[in-house]
């Protein structure tokens, strides 16, 4: 087992300018459970293959544990890509298709079998050692397919993807499986998706990546708390995060007819550049229902409420006599609003409903950069805190 | 449903989904039963089933004269993957190819169905599993490696990163006394600029370790004789992968004699099958020697050339058979020396056609025609070495048409068992040849006789003669062959 530790890396595909990786910098601790994600060419597979040893390192250095690797071919790095759909050998047992591939590398018949038996204890897999693979469920071979790697006893395990080709059910109870495996295991590992969810219920820390750039490093506790800048914010959660861009008057930010009081940090870092805009930011589920008028409300006229039972969700528009539309840009739609609301208290369409923002949990981001103005302090942190 | 393929828009579907073909250039293919999983397609549509575990769903469906192989998948990876079939054969790589992409499926209860990846069958194309069942010699087991190999390096250069390498992921076509490989799973790769040493390593070392799980497979079913390491026989594609890498890449200093090491170099690529397309020299720093460098190589030096002078697209080893054979004709027949077009035409009308028309209609479906005319060569010269003297290919062709063929398994369409087994076909003519010649029907005119009257072949058997040693086979348990062609 090892650290990780990407400094400064990047890769320049031949033919390009801008780099595919731009200056990763990341620690990965022993042990950990490390997400890279972000939608499609953000750079996060290549990332991934950087330290696979697949995609050359242009600048900077990859580490592994004490050694540089940035010029050691995969073979010889100590690291095992997992693949999801190994293929199984129907007529080899359960132990002979999880250890055959040791003795490519000349390892001895009793260390084989000992490891073998160590994975499959891991697994729950001994008492299927002496069987063919048919006799096994779906998931037990999938459980098969991971033993191949795990009997290579590697420092690090690399996973790219690995659910994106099960149906939603089966990715759910997999996903679990493997966080649940890693942990037992205690090898630091490296995952790349491009799903959120996967990444927040999966990681022991996630990387946002958009890009080629990083974006944040941080628990998913801080990825969903603090997000560093409007990206990560709409990246992170689901449903997403309201986004908008206001201007700013008299201290507060103009939603509509609804005024949003603003920090005084939040009006101090406000920039030229800014043009007495800020963008505000505001979870679904951060919102109380308020009376109408209220302070610091905002007023949401309701097209559609979608009730799921354990939630209901009121898609609306936020009116907007005095505003400048344009500026309302929210993921559902340009100023369509999410909001979470008691599914026992439930709107109609066509209603108006009053909403104030809980307090700390107002997102206040640049309007010229993106970057976050509130306070609460971002935890970008690209060491791990263990 | 939706399916994504290469030509024309086409809206016919009277049904009560919305049904679109962006572009198939096959409408027959809405006909299929696409509202029904594909686990669940009717028999008399589903030509073989592949057996063994697989990660998708895979069915071979006939098809008009033609078998399909369609694969269940997700869309992104159905779409995914055509792309990069057609990007592949764009480049002339040999693989399968892909005919549509089936999305927006769904049942009569109107429940969602997956996408489906459609792709066709490589006519007299084998499954490796296949050549286990024929009595496998280990020799051959060797050059299914090299065709591999081959394959690999075709693919490394035109950018693919394969991910995924194997026997199962192959499939084979006898090309004279070797094989040539088809790619046929490219779910796992990706198309890069130019592949970095760190991807072809991984490549290689994912075929290693597939391969020797494959073979350990066939051992652990007796289909394979214990006395062959499978360890040993899959470091084999990185001995060849090697070598054949090296000379096609290598940068050589020269510091004299530039133009004949030059024309050297492109003569051993050619006599390797490779053509050379753009060569790389520069000075070295000081000045005072130059690199060379071959930039771009093609494959099918030898099938470029026959096609040529003929018309008959056949594959590489094939095709340098023919055309020693031709070379031969021109110098025994003064009036075919001279003019090179000329003398091809007189082999072609007056040998090759003959030979491969001399096939009963019933028997066509083993053997390709340019493999049945390889075949034709080595058995005439068997009996050639058994009377001691010259046999006719008038001769040789009856006794093999009678002796040797109707015991050969018919390879026409042999669908497998193992888990990727799809097909392609033939990369499709390059620029370069363009459309001089229409694909020729070796049996066109069928059943003409261009020699006149049929020679009556002996009774008797034909005389065994080994070239060498005799050779066991290494398949444990060689399938019984069928004893007469009434038995197909």
């Amino acid at each position: 087992m090892a650290t990780v530790t990407y400094d400064k890396a990047t890769r320049i595909y031949p033919g390009t300018d801008r780099p595919a990786v731009d200056q990763l910098d990341i620690d990965i601790a022993d042990g950990e459970f490390l997400v890279l994600v972000g939608p499609s060419g953000c750079g996060k597979s290549t990332s991934l293959r950087m330290l696979a040893g697949l995609e050359d390192i242009d600048e900077g250095a990859i580490w592994v544990g004490d050694r540089d690797v940035t010029n050691v071919q995969p073979k010889d790095r100590d690291i095992a890509m997992v693949f999801q759909s190994y293929a199984l050998y129907p007529h080899m047992t359960v132990a002979e298709n999880m250890g055959f591939a040791l003795k490519i590398a000349k390892i001895d018949k009793a260390e084989i079998r000992q490891r073998v038996e160590a994975a499959a204890k891991i697994l729950d897999l001994v008492e299927y050692l002496d069987r063919k693979p048919k006799a096994l469920s779906g998931g037990q071979r999938q459980r098969v397919a991971m033993g191949r790697a795990i009997v290579r006893q590697p420092q690090v395990f690399l996973m790219d993807e690995p659910l994106s080709n099960l149906d939603a059910k089966l990715r759910v109870q997999t996903r679990t499986q493997i966080a649940a495996l890693q942990r037992r295991l205690g090898v630091t590992t490296v995952y790349v998706t491009h799903d959120q969810v996967e990444a927040l219920t999966m990681g022991d820390r996630i990387a946002v990546l958009k890009d080629g750039l990083l974006q944040q490093v941080g628990t998913p506790r801080d990825m969903y708390d603090t997000p560093a800048n409007v990206f990560v914010a709409g990246f992170i959660g689901s449903p997403a995060m309201n986004i908008g861009t206001y201007q700013v008057f008299d201290g507060a930010a103009q939603v509509g007819r609804g005024r949003v009081p603003l920090s005084r940090d939040v009006l101090a870092g406000l920039k030229e550049e800014d043009k007495n805009h800020v963008v505000l930011g505001f979870r679904p589920e951060s919102l109380d229902r308020a009376a109408p008028n209220a302070e610091g409300a905002i007023p949401v006229e309701v097209d559609v409420v979608e009730e799921l039972g354990s939630d209901a969700f009121v898609y609306g528009s936020v009116p907007n006599e005095y505003g400048d539309s344009k500026d309302l840009h929210f993921e559902a739609g340009d100023s369509q609003l999410v909001v979470r609301i008691d599914p026992r208290d439930v709107p109609k369409k066509g209603d108006t409903i009053w909403v104030t923002i809980r307090a700390g949990e107002q997102h206040t981001f640049s309007a010229a950069s993106g970057v976050r103005l509130s306070s609460g302090g971002v935890t970008t942190k690209s060491s791990p805190q263990k | 449903m939706r399916l994504g393929a290469s030509t024309q828009s086409y809206t016919p579907y009277p049904g009560p989904m919305p049904l679109r073909i962006t572009g198939a250039a096959d409408a027959a293919l809405i006909d299929l039963p696409w509202s029904v999983p594909l686990s669940a397609w009717p028999e008399d549509q589903i030509a073989a089933l592949p057996r063994g575990l697989s990660r998708h769903v895979v069915r071979f469906v006939r098809h008009g004269d033609a078998v399909l192989a369609v694969k269940e998948t997700n869309p992104h990876i159905a779409h995914k993957e055509f792309a990069l079939l057609r990007e592949l054969e764009r480049l002339g790589a040999p693989c399968v190819k892909a005919v549509a992409v089936v999305t927006e499926r769904t049942d009569h209860a109107h429940e969602e169905l997956s996408a489906a990846l459609v792709t066709e069958h490589l006519v007299f194309s084998l499954p490796y599993r296949a050549l286990f069942s024929q009595g496998l010699r280990k020799g051959t087991l060797k050059r299914l490696i090299d065709a591999l190999a081959v394959l690999l390096v075709r693919l490394h250069l035109a950018g693919f990163y394969w991910g995924d390498v194997s026997l199962s992921n192959a499939l084979f076509r006898r090309d004279a006394a070797e094989f040539s490989a088809y790619l046929v799973d490219a779910e796992t790769g990706d198309m890069h600029h130019s592949l970095t040493d760190g991807q072809r390593g991984y490549d290689l070392e994912i075929a290693i370790t597939n391969i020797a799980g494959e073979l350990l497979d066939l051992q652990a079913n007796d289909d394979l004789d214990d006395s062959v390491d499978p360890f040993e026989i899959a470091e084999r594609i990185s001995q060849r992968y090697e070598q054949l890498w090296l000379a096609l890449t290598e940068t050589e200093t020269l510091t004299s004699n530039i133009p004949l090491h030059v024309s050297e170099r492109v003569k051993a690529l050619n006599s390797m099958g490779f053509d050379v397309g753009e060569i790389d020299m520069q000075h070295t720093e000081d000045g005072t020697a130059l690199t060379i460098r071959p930039k771009v190589v093609d494959a099918g030096h030898h099938s470029r050339r026959l096609l040529r002078l003929t018309g008959l697209d056949v594959q590489e080893n094939q095709a340098r058979r023919l055309l020693n054979d031709l070379d031969e004709f021109r110098t025994l027949h003064i009036d075919a020396a001279d003019d090179e077009s000329f003398g091809a035409h007189q082999w072609l009308t007056r040998i090759f056609e003959p030979t491969v028309r001399a096939v009963p209609r019933d028997l066509r479906g083993k053997l390709e025609p340019a493999q049945l005319f390889h075949e034709v060569l080595d058995h005439r010269w068997y009996l050639a070495q058994s009377a001691g003297h010259d046999v006719p290919m008038p001769v040789a062709t009856a006794s093999y048409v009678k002796h040797i063929l109707p015991n050969k398994e018919d390879e026409v369409a042999v669908l497998g068992r193992s888990l990727a087994e799809m097909t392609a076909e033939l990369p499709a003519l390059t620029a370069e040849v363009g459309t001089t010649y229409a694909p020729r029907d070796a049996h066109e005119n069928d059943n003409t006789h261009g020699w006149g009257t049929v020679p009556e072949p002996d009774d008797a058997e034909p005389p065994v003669v080994r070239r060498q040693t005799t050779r066991k086979p290494v398949t444990a348990t060689p399938r019984a062959r069928p004893t007469s062609a009434t038995d197909e």
